[in-house]
């Protein structure tokens, strides 16, 4: 032996990088429960470091199945594979264009060595309550496909949310095989901004995306907000969306749609990350911010 | 296993690999490509960085069969020519290469950026691509420099003449820097000896407890594990400690905080080793917790070293000069105010390791034999027990292993490694002992390399200290009292805690003179993780307290601060507040005015507002003693051999630590000017204990000083002699300084600085953002400008960390800060511009006028942010370091200062002047 790890006696003894995701459901049926699913590994092999997971006995590398490392368009939407990592996001043309929040939101995670490994769909898969790439996705509406034994089906983003870190996708028997949502396109426009603090924790404050369709009159008749951490998953502010659909894109009803967001939320205080009123402060700032950067993305018309 | 197919720097390789690996561990140990480092293994530092397809990626937590197909590239492809790539050579020639254990990571993440952008790239593009790849030495401000040149293809600028004679003043590269930028350079950890075993440490996890049992039944029997150590285990004295030996090498009666050792283990690996520390059964009762300072001075507080007649008091320390109540007496304005400062780490980038190696070792044993090229001496022999580490302190590493060794200090050899930053932070003994122990126990080579997280548990850090800070002034502006009171968390163990809060004692009135003066200093025993040194040795903290009421004083007198500050300023006539009266170097008045003059170059505004932010400069001064002082026998010894002839060449033998601040170029460079040789031809061997005569601790900014002089006076005895082959040896002593109390000097020499910062606060979010230092720093004299642009570079980002972003969180003893994810250094995103000035008051009696210039670059820093941020936003800052969450809080209430500061959650109660224990 030479200069080997720490323990790994939390690691697993095989490691596969299957070329289907057929091969992948398999491999993990095959394991029943001893084996799960990695992708990028830039959150999960850290955590499965510090012993945060139950050991397995095998790793299925979803990364280097193949087609899905790819971003494309298909059925009108801007379909992004369980391969494709947060760098490839960030720069694809498409998606900085028609999925600007997805492209700033998938920007700020981590630094560039994670974000050239880590992938959206191990992002989404996590589960956190503000995983940047999530949130962004939830505000253009994204879907996930999910592929098991049964085949593959696919589900809206936020109702893969279980619970903090916790996923209805089962990590030890499924896929996550692709994302997807709709571009935007005339008249539409998105936008995310996250809000972190230099020290201690690489956890957003607060993180926030935005997506809003306008009329000929300015009048905004989509909306959807998606923000975290303000509760156990990621969290889709329907009211506030109810308040911004059917009114003008003004301050003033940015203003309202803040208010009745963070009526419909409990703010916590997170000890060394933020005090409530911080994060209160935070989204009275950039929720009305980032409405206003989608609303003119929306009307120059090209995102 | 499976096998792994990918093609490694241009060459198709196929191996059978454990699938459990990583990328790092793949490369470092079946391939031997030792150039890749390893900092954290949680992809946070960055320094392990390889490219895979072109693309950078953390090799750390990168799965070795995630490269599978893929090309790979690492340092050691760069220079396989022979040749250093323009990246390389820029890195060289623009002294970005410190200590150099990020180097090649820094490297690979810019080659990548590089090989995209060419020639257009901009800082921009480098702030954002080198985010994540941490630099604990430079500041990253000459990686800047080196990278923008390499883009470009710009050939330096006329720094480095081929030959040099005469090198004192020159901007030499340092002469490790070659091999840390092709990879080659070896640190600890990339040694390997025939037949080595790894060993790992049992810690304690909790803060306080009486040890009841310690069980190794279980370890002992697992397979592959030749040695379990305790207390009882240890032949001679189970204490070391540097200054008191209170600090066990393995836990007997109590542990006294959560990374005490209490075991030891050898195994055939570190899995093995790490499992069998798991089987250590360890019953405690756990006692009563000691959380802080203040807490420790309670009288009924548990005590933290029992049978004590002090109590957890580790030491008063106390400076007074003239009449404190008459000063006061005599001020118009009096400001009284309580600071606190943090715990801190040192976050060198390559975590401790140490090797033992048994008295008599045959590698032909083990069916091998050493590398001859990796230190003198080692193929010829290891005759005796053998310690291999990159400390600061080789012979009291030697001096202390031996007597827990039970043998006397000359049967134990240390043989100093590269050093992957220190900082302070390895000078108290960590693995060096416990390596010796086991390597004397099985008879074999044993390393002790620590984990990033074990790091962070165990090693001392920088002292958390509460500070209240009253000064009187008259009108005029005349400094008239200066009083403090001083709580120090010195943490389990004493380490260096005495003479850290003593220097922060004697600092704490400023680099001003002051007739009178009362500070009082309580270096408190707590069930922390001891303090001990780190840049800047207690003045840090001293300085942020005084330099913020100074400004406050500056404002109530409607006085400049910069015209208050010269009007007080320390001079060659007046004297410190320990009475010292200074004869000559005393260049802060210069530094003052090089700054103002340099921040009224550029349309001078102290503050101003533009869009959401707010924008000011502020000022601090500082000062910081170079040597040992206090009385204590500061020094060097230093051994000089020349051969003429058609060699014409010689070789420095010290022993002292190179930790990246270029001390073998400074003393080749003393050398090569005594002896009239080009400093080529000077070669320096720091650190073997067998070969090389002490030169001291590395510490107190004193080695171009104390073993500069060794070393030049060396050389200019051998220059006196012509015979053909000359051996010397010269042992220096620094001028006789008094111990504090006493009067006289203090210490044998100071170095003054003054900086200004140019901070912009966010008023959105309460975001600081430091955009430009201005520095100057009289620091006698600059034996090699390009170094020394290195280490105040280097100390001013680590200062601004110290300021805005790092804190080392413990609750009641428990460390908070358990991962390298939790604490914070700069990046290069948080890198200021930096204009640094140097000023030349020389020394008489240091080497060609040089005094300390290690720790003094991150002193100031700290107040002249936290000055610009009143400035800027009306706020004190009263607490490091600094929370934009209560900074923009207190913005938005009207509020005039913030109490807390990041990480802290109780606010502080009032504490009395004086003091009493």
């Amino acid at each position: 032996m030479s200069v080997m790890a720490r323990s790994s006696s939390s690691r697993w003894e095989n490691y596969y990088t299957p070329a289907t995701a057929a091969e992948a459901v398999e491999i993990l049926q095959r394991y029943d429960g001893e084996a799960r699913v990695v992708g990028g590994g830039t959150d999960l092999l850290v955590e499965t470091r510090r012993g945060l997971h139950k050991p397995v006995s095998a790793m299925v590398d979803v990364t280097h199945i193949e087609g899905l490392g790819e971003i494309s368009i298909e059925d009108d939407c801007i379909v992004i594979g369980c391969g494709v990592t947060h760098s490839q996001i960030v720069r694809d043309a498409r998606i900085i264009e028609q999925g600007s929040c997805l492209a700033e939101s998938c920007g700020v995670i981590g630094g560039p060595q994670v974000r050239n490994v880590g992938t959206l769909a191990g992002n989404v898969a996590h589960a956190l309550p503000a995983g940047d790439g999530t949130i962004g996705l939830l505000a253009l509406g994204g879907e996930v496909e999910v592929t098991g034994v049964d085949g593959s089906r696919w589900m809206p983003l936020e109702d893969s949310f279980k619970g903090p870190g916790k996923s209805f996708i089962d990590r030890y028997r499924e896929v996550l095989t692709r994302l997807r949502f709709r571009p935007t396109g005339a008249g539409e426009g998105s936008a995310h901004h996250r809000v972190m603090r230099p020290q201690g924790l690489c956890l957003p404050i607060i993180s926030m995306g935005v997506r809003v369709a306008l009329d000929q009159a300015n009048v905004i008749n989509e909306a959807r907000i998606s923000m975290g951490p303000v509760g156990p998953v990621p969290h889709l502010a329907e009211p506030a969306m109810e308040v911004l659909v059917g009114g003008p894109a003004t301050e003033t009803q940015y203003a309202k749609a803040t208010e009745v967001a963070l009526q419909n939320v409990e703010l916590r205080a997170s000890k060394y990350r933020a005090t409530r009123e911080y994060r209160e402060l935070m989204v009275r700032t950039f929720l009305p911010a980032i409405l206003q950067r989608a609303v003119e993305r929306a009307q120059r018309g090209t995102s | 296993m499976k096998t792994l197919r990918m093609t490694l720097n241009g060459n198709a390789v196929e191996l059978e690999v454990n699938e459990a690996r990583y990328l790092s561990e793949v490369l470092r140990g079946e391939l031997g490509l030792k150039g890749t480092k390893i900092g954290c293994n949680e992809a946070e530092c960055g320094i392990c960085t390889v490219l895979v397809n072109g693309t950078p990626v953390s090799s750390c937590v990168f799965p070795a069969f995630k490269a599978h197909g893929a090309v790979v590239e690492t340092i050691e492809n760069l220079s396989a020519d022979g040749n250093l790539h323009p990246l390389q050579q820029a890195f060289l020639e623009q002294g970005a290469v410190q200590c150099g254990i990020c180097t090649p990571g820094m490297i690979m993440t810019a080659k990548a950026l590089i090989d995209d952008k060419g020639a257009s790239l901009t800082e921009d593009d480098i702030r954002t691509a080198l985010k994540d790849t941490y630099c604990r030495c430079t500041g990253y401000r000459s990686i800047v420099r080196a990278i923008l040149q390499a883009a470009r293809g710009e050939m330096s600028d006329d720094s480095s003449p081929a030959s040099t004679s005469s090198p004192v003043g020159k901007p030499l590269p340092n002469p490790n820097a070659r091999a840390k930028i092709d990879g080659s350079a070896r640190f600890t950890d990339d040694y390997d000896f025939p037949g080595m075993l790894y060993a790992r440490t049992r810690r304690a996890g909790v803060p306080h407890a009486r040890i009841v049992s310690i069980d190794t039944a279980a370890a002992r029997e697992l397979p592959g594990v030749h040695a379990v150590l305790t207390h009882e285990d240890v032949p001679g004295h189970n204490r070391h400690g540097l200054v008191i030996d209170d600090w066990p090498v393995l836990c007997d009666d109590k542990v006294r905080y959560a990374g005490d050792a209490i075991a030891v283990v050898a195994a055939d690996s570190e899995e093995i080793a790490a499992a069998a520390i798991d089987l250590i059964n360890v019953q405690y009762e756990e006692l009563p917790v000691v959380g802080d300072a203040l807490q420790a001075s309670e009288p009924d507080a548990p005590l933290v070293h029992d049978g004590r007649s002090e109590g957890n008091l580790l030491k008063h320390i106390k400076v007074a000069k003239g009449d404190i109540e008459a000063g006061f007496a005599d001020a118009d304005v009096v400001v009284d105010r309580t600071y606190r400062t943090q715990s801190a780490e040192h976050l060198f980038l390559e975590p401790e390791c140490s090797i033992g190696i048994p008295a008599g070792y045959d590698p032909g044993e083990f069916g091998g034999e050493v590398d001859a090229s990796a230190v003198r001496g080692e193929t010829a022999r290891h005759d005796k027990t053998s310690i291999y580490v990159g400390s600061q302190i080789p012979y009291q590493d030697r001096d202390q292993a031996a007597a827990a060794l039970g043998v006397e200090p000359d049967a134990v050899r240390v043989v100093a490694t590269l050093t992957g930053g220190g900082f302070g932070g390895k000078e108290d003994i960590t693995g060096q002992i416990h390596v010796a122990l086991l390597a004397e126990e099985t008879g074999r080579p044993v390393k002790m390399l620590y984990s990033r997280q074990e790091s962070l548990l165990v090693h001392p850090k920088r002292h958390p200290t509460v500070i209240r800070m009253r000064i009187g002034a008259r009108k005029d502006g005349t400094l008239t009292a200066v009083q403090a009171t001083l709580y120090g968390d010195g943490g389990a163990y004493a380490s260096l805690s005495e003479k850290v809060l003593t220097r922060a004692t004697t600092h704490a009135a400023g680099p001003y003179e002051t007739p009178n003066v009362k500070i009082d200093c309580f270096a408190m025993y707590t069930n922390n993780a001891p303090s001990g040194a780190f840049r800047g040795f207690g003045v840090t903290q001293s300085c942020f307290a005084v330099e913020s009421t100074m400004d406050i004083v500056a404002e109530e007198l409607g006085i400049d601060a910069i015209e208050l500050r010269h009007k007080n300023a320390l001079d060659v006539g007046r004297r410190t507040s320990t009475g010292q009266e200074l004869r000559e170097s005393a260049g802060l008045r210069e530094c003052i005015d090089k700054v103002a003059e340099e921040m009224r170059e550029q349309g001078f505004r102290w503050s101003w507002e533009s869009g959401d932010s707010r924008f000011a400069w502020g000022i601090a001064v500082a000062y910081k003693n170079t040597g040992l002082g206090g009385g204590a026998a500061d020094k060097a010894s230093a051994e000089i051999e020349v051969w003429r002839g058609g060699e014409n060449r010689a070789e420095v033998r010290i022993s002292s630590a190179e930790m990246g601040q270029n001390l073998p170029g400074v003393l080749a460079a003393c050398a090569a000017e005594e002896l009239g040789i080009p400093v080529e031809k000077v070669h320096v061997l720091l650190g073997d204990t067998d070969f090389c005569p002490d030169g001291g601790a590395t510490t107190a900014s004193r080695q171009s000083f104390v073993s500069g002089n060794a070393v030049r006076l060396a050389a200019e005895k051998a220059a006196a002699n012509d015979e053909e082959h000359v051996l010397v040896r010269y042992d220096y002593e620094a001028p006789q300084t008094r111990p504090l109390g006493e009067g006289g000097d203090m210490h044998f020499a100071f170095s003054f600085g003054a900086q200004a910062a140019l901070v912009e606060v966010d008023m959105t979010t309460g975001e600081v953002h430091v955009h430009k230092v201005i520095a100057a720093h009289d620091i006698g004299r600059a034996l090699n400008p390009l170094t020394l642009r290195g280490q105040v570079e280097g100390g001013i980002v680590m200062a601004l960390g110290y300021t805005l972003t790092e804190h080392y969180i413990q609750e009641d003893g428990k460390p908070w800060t358990s991962l390298m994810a939790r604490y914070k250094m700069p990046s290069i995103e948080h890198a200021p511009e930096i204009e640094s000035h140097v000023v030349e008051h020389a020394v008489a009696a240091g080497p060609f006028g040089a005094k300390g210039a290690g720790e003094l670059p991150s002193i100031a820093t700290s107040a002249a942010i936290t000055n610009a941020i009143y400035r800027a936003t009306g706020v004190r800052v009263l607490s490091l370091p600094v929370d934009q969450d209560e900074l923009l809080r207190a913005c938005k209430a009207g509020a005039d200062t913030v109490e807390l500061g990041w990480g802290n959650l109780e606010p502080l109660p009032d504490i009395s002047l004086g003091g009493q224990i």
